[in-house]
């Protein structure tokens, strides 16, 4: 029997405000617990909830950056529970009327490029963090609390692990590109739950389907979905029967592990948040927005390579991230070749970034250094040599090369009014020299490159070094 | 100090021409208060700061109408550092650290919260029953209830404890105790006043609002309560008037409707004749009055039952004793802190409020109850803007009967519930209604309910003013109260 594949992705999102969605607390990742909170997040009698207007922004940039439509007229709703972490025991999300629907992207997979459809994306708020201490007691910190969700969630037109892959990939980097969130797993700003169930291929009624939980990494979902259609297929095969139930992928085995199993479907008791008027969104401010969404991933990739000549490859690497895009920018803003600065930061900082297990915007290098560094190798002011040393200097030290490469007297000499007599001296000194470079000894070459650069301290710009001294030698 | 022949006016005069310091007046109200409570227990909680705000307030100067003027405040409505309950064991050790928008702008006027007065428990009863804190007694019969859920808060002012107390409206929890204690009480538009700090029942319902024994005292505070506010988005922007200032009596050319279905709800007959004397006052200074049909009333207590109460099993979930509030003892785990909290926590009745609200809006019964009510307040609204169109005022009487024994319906909830039969209308369409001493049935007073456009507060008051200096029903002393002053 042959099995297809169908996987539905719902993610959510964290938006970059400020301030929470639905209270004036701050939002920061890694704060001590409970610091970020007012009376809102906790939920004391008699509070209300706000609206973050520049969260609802963000939020639309994203819908419009996955090609959705925009609901006018949105409300949010009250999805109930209780659980400690959620201190109103309600949860403040878009049920009825989300703030958009029926968006795609497209996915490239196997050279062929495929459109995934979007239902819909709504702004929610996030709970708080439950931590269970060793000490019996269970702590609840509500610095998340109240923080801006989009949740995103897609239409089940992915049909294998690598689709599911490339979506989340996609997704990731369209959603970065707005600058409307991190997206950043590892903090917890970018939140993946999968749904995946597989019939037999001709079948018309889907499969049970089962919801994958907890995953770290996009590769974790990729290994999750895998590992899943062949547990599930092994259990039809065999005459059994899929339970609906919730997973989640265990790192260590690459197997998934049963977490509950769902009985019928929860009742939240969905019912619109009567503290909160209806949120009108008007088509000018739609017009806005789009006006201000900032260049795609897409689009940057494609004028590197056509407007700035970039190879398509490195011009890929080079929007992999939108702080990486932007700081190539930035640098080509301060004059400097884009080529050449591409190869820097596809090189060196690259490299550095590896080695010290830092994220580019950790370290001290700045676009206008950057550029500056280029420049100076590009004018010959330095050797590429000594651009190495003033590189380290200033992406450690977040050091000005040009004021340091001269203060350190590493300005190479490259006047040929100062370099000719110091090499007619030198020619002068080495009659034997000259006479092995007559004879076709090209080591007689080496031999005096190194004297004049003894002489200059290392100073000399070889190249200019090396066309005057066979100028001279030619001469002689 | 008792309240009972005095106006802020009189107070005001008294204060700034130094006749009295609004430290010795809070002190003598306080030794009122003390006295009187053994009557008719008005409060949860006397505010033993209040002396100090009132030093305050002498030290700063009567810069004020309401500077160095003791108000009762519901205790529903939160405030710094004093103990905040909504009546409920709940919240019995709860003390807020933030003031309700209401507090902070009485505050800012000089106002001093003297102390948080009895209710029903989360403002869920219309008799003050229901109060974990115990009964409040009716000032004109110690063995009738108040009314509620603002009982004590109308218990307070109509005992002559205090000049002006705050209350919430959600169903007619202002209306109906002014009405049962033949004082004025005022819900004002829905959004006109901030809801921020008010302890939430049913959140598209409930708004503040103010009792006292004259309508100008209520005008007077409104003014300073209403208004835009940052912390509450449901808040109207809407330029607040001086009400006490705009106040006057003219009421010719005005046309008065008078729905026929209020009459149908079983209103007692002796009600009945003291609204149609009120009525007929009307007519005299040159008022149309007409009789019309509001079908939706009709719907009314269901309708209200099924939103109220859904609303309400949502806004109280967040009492779970995890945060704040009283937490059960012996607890094992989360399931049974939540269990063993809310079930030792909670009255019975907000109990049956929670289940019906909770079942209300669940999957299998939505559609047939909750979005099924929601269409039927759609309804009210439209009835009532058509009415409203060609009418200045929907009137009738506040409620159906005057106050009843203590004890009389405690166990008989549906009785309970049709006491806000005729209050319901106006929060269901979010209008202005206040309630304004007709007469006395039995020696027990009964109100008229005068109903207007949306932010008419003004019209309302207004009308409401023309009757009182008509009848002059504040120069009555309730029964219980004579020889108090």
């Amino acid at each position: 029997m042959n099995f297809e594949t169908t996987i539905g992705l719902e993610v959510h999102v964290e938006l970059k405000t400020l301030s929470k969605m639905f209270s004036p607390s701050p939002v920061e990742y890694g704060a001590e617990p409970n610091t970020n909170t007012n009376v809102i997040d906790f939920g004391f009698p008699g509070t209300l909830p706000t609206v973050n207007k520049n969260g609802y922004r963000l939020g639309i940039m994203v819908a419009l950056a996955l090609n959705a439509d925009i609901e006018n007229h949105t409300h949010f709703d009250r999805k109930n529970y209780f659980y400690p972490d959620n201190p109103k025991a309600y949860q403040l999300t878009q049920h009825d009327r989300p703030l958009a629907h029926d968006g795609y992207i497209e996915i490239e997979v196997d050279g062929e490029t495929k459109k995934i459809g979007i239902e819909e994306l709504h702004v929610e708020e996030d709970a708080g963090k439950n931590t269970h201490g060793n000490d019996g007691f269970s702590y609840v910190d509500l610095n998340r609390q109240g923080t801006g969700l989009i949740e995103i969630v897609s239409k089940a037109d992915m049909h294998s692990p690598e689709e599911a892959y490339q979506y989340l990939e996609q997704l990731r980097q369209i959603v970065q590109f707005t600058g409307a969130s991190d997206v950043k797993m590892e903090e917890g700003s970018m939140r993946v739950d999968c749904n995946i169930s597989i019939r037999p291929v001709g079948s018309s009624e889907y499969g049970t389907k089962v919801e994958l939980k907890n995953i770290n990494s996009f590769n974790f979902a990729r290994l999750g979905l895998a590992f899943e259609e062949k547990r599930q297929a092994a259990i039809l095969k065999t005459g059994g029967k899929i339970q609906q139930e919730t997973r989640r992928f265990d790192e260590k085995s690459g197997e998934t592990i049963l977490m509950r199993v769902k009985s019928g479907n929860e009742d939240y008791r969905y019912f619109p948040e009567p503290d909160l008027p209806n949120y009108e969104i008007s088509d000018e401010w739609i017009e806005q927005i789009k006006s201000e969404l900032p260049e795609t991933a897409d689009k940057r990739r494609k004028r590197y390579i056509n407007d700035l000549k970039i190879p398509e490859y490195d011009a890929g690497l080079l929007t992999d991230t939108k702080e990486m895009s932007d700081f190539f920018d930035e640098t080509v803003k301060f004059n400097a070749n884009p080529k050449l600065v591409s190869n820097w930061l596809m090189g060196e900082v690259n490299a550095y970034l590896n080695e010290n297990h830092l994220e580019l915007l950790e370290t001290k290098l700045t676009p206008e250094h950057l550029a500056k560094m280029i420049n100076l190798i590009s004018d010959g002011t330095i050797s590429s040599k000594i651009a190495k040393k003033v590189f380290q200097e200033t992406i450690s030290n977040g050091t000005e090369p040009e004021s340091w490469v001269k203060e350190k007297g590493m300005v190479q000499e490259s006047d040929p009014a100062v370099l000719t007599p110091i090499i007619t001296a030198i020619l002068d000194n080495n009659e034997q020299s000259i006479e092995d470079f007559k004879n076709g000894k090209d080591r007689a070459v080496g031999f005096l490159i190194g004297q004049i650069m003894k002489e200059t301290k290392g100073q000399a710009n070889p190249k200019i070094v090396n066309s005057i001294l066979m100028q001279e030698l030619n001469n002689r | 100090m008792n309240y009972l022949n005095e106006t802020i006016d009189s107070l005001h005069q008294k204060l700034s021409s130094k006749e009295i310091t609004a430290e010795e007046l809070t002190e003598q109200t306080l030794e009122n208060i003390n006295k009187t409570e053994e009557k008719v227990h008005a409060f949860i909680t006397v505010n033993e700061k209040s002396v100090d705000d009132a030093k305050k307030v002498d030290a700063s100067g009567i810069h004020d109408r309401l500077s160095g003027i003791p108000i009762a405040i519901k205790d529903n409505i939160v405030s710094d550092g004093i103990l905040t309950t909504a009546a409920s064991k709940i919240l019995s050790n709860f003390v807020p650290v933030y003031s309700a928008t209401v507090l902070e702008k009485l505050e800012k006027a000089g106002a001093i919260n003297i102390g948080k007065a009895n209710m029903d428990e989360f403002a869920m009863g219309s008799s003050t029953e229901t109060s974990h804190f115990g009964k409040t007694f009716n000032p004109w019969d110690l063995t009738k209830v108040p009314g509620g859920s603002s009982g004590g808060s109308a218990a307070a002012v109509a005992s002559g404890e205090v000049i002006a107390a705050l209350g919430t409206d959600t169903g007619g929890s202002i209306r109906q105790p002014a009405a049962f204690n033949g004082i004025f009480g005022i819900k004002p538009t829905y959004g006109r006043v901030s809801r921020w700090g008010v302890i939430a029942f049913a959140s598209s319902l409930d708004q503040v609002g103010v009792l006292s024994k004259r309508v100008e005292d209520s005008a007077e505070v409104l003014s300073v309560i209403a208004g835009v506010d940052e912390h509450d988005l449901t808040s109207s922007e809407k330029e607040v008037p001086d009400y006490r200032a705009n106040l006057n009596k003219d009421m010719s050319g005005m046309k008065i409707a008078v729905p026929k279905e209020f009459k149908d709800q079983g209103t007692n007959p002796a009600v009945q004749e003291q609204i149609d004397i009120a009525l007929a006052a009307y007519e005299k200074m040159g008022v149309t009055v007409e009789e019309v049909s509001i079908p939706a009333i009709k719907h009314a207590v269901e309708v209200y039952y099924i939103l109220a109460s859904s609303e309400a099993s949502s806004n109280l979930q967040r009492y779970d004793g995890i945060r704040y509030g009283f937490r059960a003892e012996n607890i094992k785990n989360i399931s049974e802190m939540y269990v063993k909290t809310r079930s030792e926590g909670f009255g019975d009745e907000i109990k049956r409020r929670v289940m019906l609200g909770t079942f209300a809006l669940s999957a299998g019964s939505y559609d047939a109850y909750f979005k099924k009510a929601a269409q039927v307040r759609t309804m009210f609204i439209q009835e009532m803007d058509a009415v409203l169109k060609d009418y200045d005022f929907i009137m009738g009487p506040s409620t159906t009967s005057a106050a009843f024994g203590i004890g009389a319906k405690i166990d008989d909830p549906l009785a309970m519930y049709m006491n806000d039969v005729l209050t319901i209308p106006a929060n269901m369409a979010g209008l202005p209604a206040a309630s304004v001493p007709a007469g006395l049935v039995d020696g027990m007073p009964v109100g008229l309910q005068i109903i207007a456009k949306p932010f008419e507060e003004q019209k309302v008051l207004n009308a409401s003013y023309a009757l009182q200096e008509e009848n002059k029903f504040y120069e009555q002393i309730p029964t219980a109260m004579k020889g108090a002053n």
